[in-house]
């Protein structure tokens, strides 16, 4: 999917993050700033980036602010950044779940 | 004139190491001088005050920490400390706090080299946990700072002490006056021990001043300040009931096990503590008390209202209170005869002659991390940076019957239950049951206690099912990188050294 405009999902509350996203045009960039970075750093980028890719998003920037977030809010946020940021909303669920 | 002492003694050969007599002010000059004999103790300033007290560089200097986020001695005094030109002094305060930030500034110029305190939090405890000092830290329990210093470890130089209200002669407390902090239970082992006592008073009273919480037979000067602390930054919170359900179902089941465990009988003890859980717990438990008919001997320990308000209904006898946590606590030790104001070494020192922490059946302690043998961290958090305190956790842990430790089982995504503790302050074998959001887990050396709480109807499980669910909600956490250096030993209330804090990796 392509991203279009910029959108953000979520917010700055304990267990939430906050995901901004906005078109680039060289790549997936991913900026990660988390209060359990030294924990769980890498992991929290890993659920990111797997979400991002089962949505066919190849080319965008991507900012995360996580308060300590679970795996499922991290998924349910991009997700829904993403979806704020296309043009089209077509997801295949089936990957998603 | 014959009448002198000279006549009455001549051709007596006094004993060896006698003098004749030589007036009534020869040993005691202050007494040439009613003004001398009544204002001697005051102190023009604190410089003043400072130089009279034969403080040297080198030597130790302690303070009280009633008043929380509050405090305005600790920093003042340093400030003053630091422009005087002294150097390489040990600090040796009941505790720290994030108030005390600008100290950090004063351990980089070489003023304090070293430091005793139940804990640390904020930029200061950072720094150290980040390598700011050559020495380690001793980090130690309420108890087992007197401990320290009766075995002379922590031999205290000059105490600076704030008061409320103190009279010419030092008679003192913090329930009279402005800045009402309640309790002085943390100073009042400072002044019973310290080689000079300072008083730092906001408001010098007539004699005598009453209660006298510091006595005039301990206290060296009296010097006016204008403000000690700030008593509104003492509550942790501990004023309001929680309306989060999480920590409301915590405390229920936390009320459900004190109800349940063996100890509930008319006259129990409990110490309940601070935070969301533990004050809506002693909501929870007014309703068991009044469904059994039965009342609380006494409760211990930090004082909240709601321990005040139990006792205003009448169902806990008498408040030993070392330490007031709101303004409902302080207010109710100045008017309450059944309120009483006590030391650390009456609260929970192991080594004095007695320790009210030995009579408490049931305590309510809370935890950063307990791992899968009970031991418990409230001093570094998950990222290894030091920010909480010893306090009394592993006094009352080993002194009361049934220590329950309450908290939720996930804290955003840091898991409270781990496998094992980053670090230990109390050791697992002094933990009676841990209360989570997710569960209750029983230490399996209380089996009597599990088959209890079984019995009730309660969801107990084993406490590696607990960390087995928190693993599954959050992941396996990666491990702190941390350097070699030792930046904290942590004491155990009797000395002993049960763990260290090594600095955190940048």
């Amino acid at each position: 999917m392509k991203i279009v405009r910029e959108a953000l999902a979520g917010t700055l509350e304990s267990s939430d993050l906050l995901v901004r996203i906005a078109p680039l045009e060289d790549g997936l960039e991913l900026v990660l700033k988390s209060e359990v970075i030294h924990q769980f750093g890498p992991h929290i980028e890993k659920v990111a980036r797997d979400c991002l890719a089962r949505l066919g998003v190849t080319q965008a920037l991507v900012v995360i602010e996580d308060k300590g977030a679970l795996d499922c809010v991290v998924a349910a946020r991009v997700q829904t950044a993403v979806s704020r940021a296309v043009d089209e909303w077509t997801p295949d669920w089936s990957a998603l779940s | 004139m014959t009448n002198t002492i000279e006549d009455r003694l001549a051709g007596v050969a006094l004993p060896a190491g006698l003098e004749p007599f030589a007036g009534v002010a020869a040993h005691a000059p202050h007494l040439a001088s009613r003004e001398e004999k009544h204002g001697r103790k005051i102190a023009k300033s604190l410089e003043d005050a400072i130089r009279a007290s034969g403080l040297k560089n080198g030597m130790t200097v302690s303070f009280h920490h009633a008043f929380r986020e509050g405090d305005k001695t600790i920093n003042f005094v340093f400030d003053t400390l630091a422009t005087m030109g002294f150097r390489d002094l040990t600090l040796a305060p009941s505790s720290l706090l994030s108030c005390n930030a600008p100290l950090i500034g004063h351990v980089k110029s070489g003023v304090i080299r070293r430091i005793f305190t139940s804990g640390m939090r904020g930029k200061l405890a950072e720094a150290i946990s980040n390598g700011l000092m050559e020495e380690p830290i001793n980090i130690h329990s309420h108890g087992g700072r007197v401990n320290l210093m009766d075995r002379g470890e922590i031999a205290i130089d000059v105490a600076f002490l704030g008061v409320a209200t103190a009279d010419p002669f030092g008679n003192a407390n913090a329930v009279t006056g402005k800045s009402r902090c309640g309790s002085l239970g943390y100073a009042m082992v400072d002044a019973a021990r310290a080689r000079c006592v300072i008083l730092l008073a906001e408001e010098i009273v007539a004699y005598p001043n009453a209660p006298a919480s510091i006595r005039q037979d301990q206290v060296d000067l009296v010097v006016a300040v204008e403000q000690i602390g700030d008593p509104a930054k003492i509550s942790v919170g501990a004023a309001r009931i929680t309306s989060n359900p999480r920590e409301l179902l915590i405390a229920r089941w936390a009320a459900d096990v004190m109800e349940h465990a063996g100890f509930f009988e008319d006259g129990f003890s409990m110490q309940t503590g601070t935070g969301g859980s533990a004050t809506a717990t002693a909501r929870f438990l007014e309703q068991k008390m009044r469904r059994k008919g039965i009342k609380a001997g006494f409760a211990l320990g930090g004082i909240t209202g709601s321990i005040v308000d139990l006792q205003r209904k009448g169902l806990v006898g008498r408040i030993l209170d070392t330490q007031s946590f709101d303004a409902v606590a302080a207010e109710s030790l100045a008017s309450n005869p059944d309120h009483w104001e006590i030391s650390t070494n009456y609260y929970a020192n192991p080594t004095s002659k007695a320790c009210s922490v030995d009579r408490v059946d049931m305590v309510i302690l809370s935890a950063l991390e307990i791992d899968l043998d009970f031991n418990v961290n409230v001093i570094t958090g998950s990222d290894g940076v030091m920010r909480g305190a010893s306090g009394g956790h592993s006094d009352t842990a080993a002194g009361a019957a049934l220590p329950i430790v309450v908290g939720p089982l996930i804290r955003s995504r840091i898991p409270t239950v781990v496998e094992k503790c980053t670090t230990v302050v109390t050791p697992g074998e002094t933990i009676g049951v841990l209360v989570t959001d997710h569960g209750i887990a029983v230490n399996p050396n209380r089996p009597e206690v599990a088959d209890r709480l079984k019995a009730a109807g309660l969801p107990v499980t084993t406490i590696e099912d607990l960390h087995a669910r928190a693993t599954s909600l959050v992941g396996t956490p990666q491990p702190i990188e941390f350097l070699d250096k030792v930046v904290g030993l942590v004491r155990y209330r009797d000395g002993s050294v049960i763990d260290v804090v090594r600095q955190v990796k940048g």
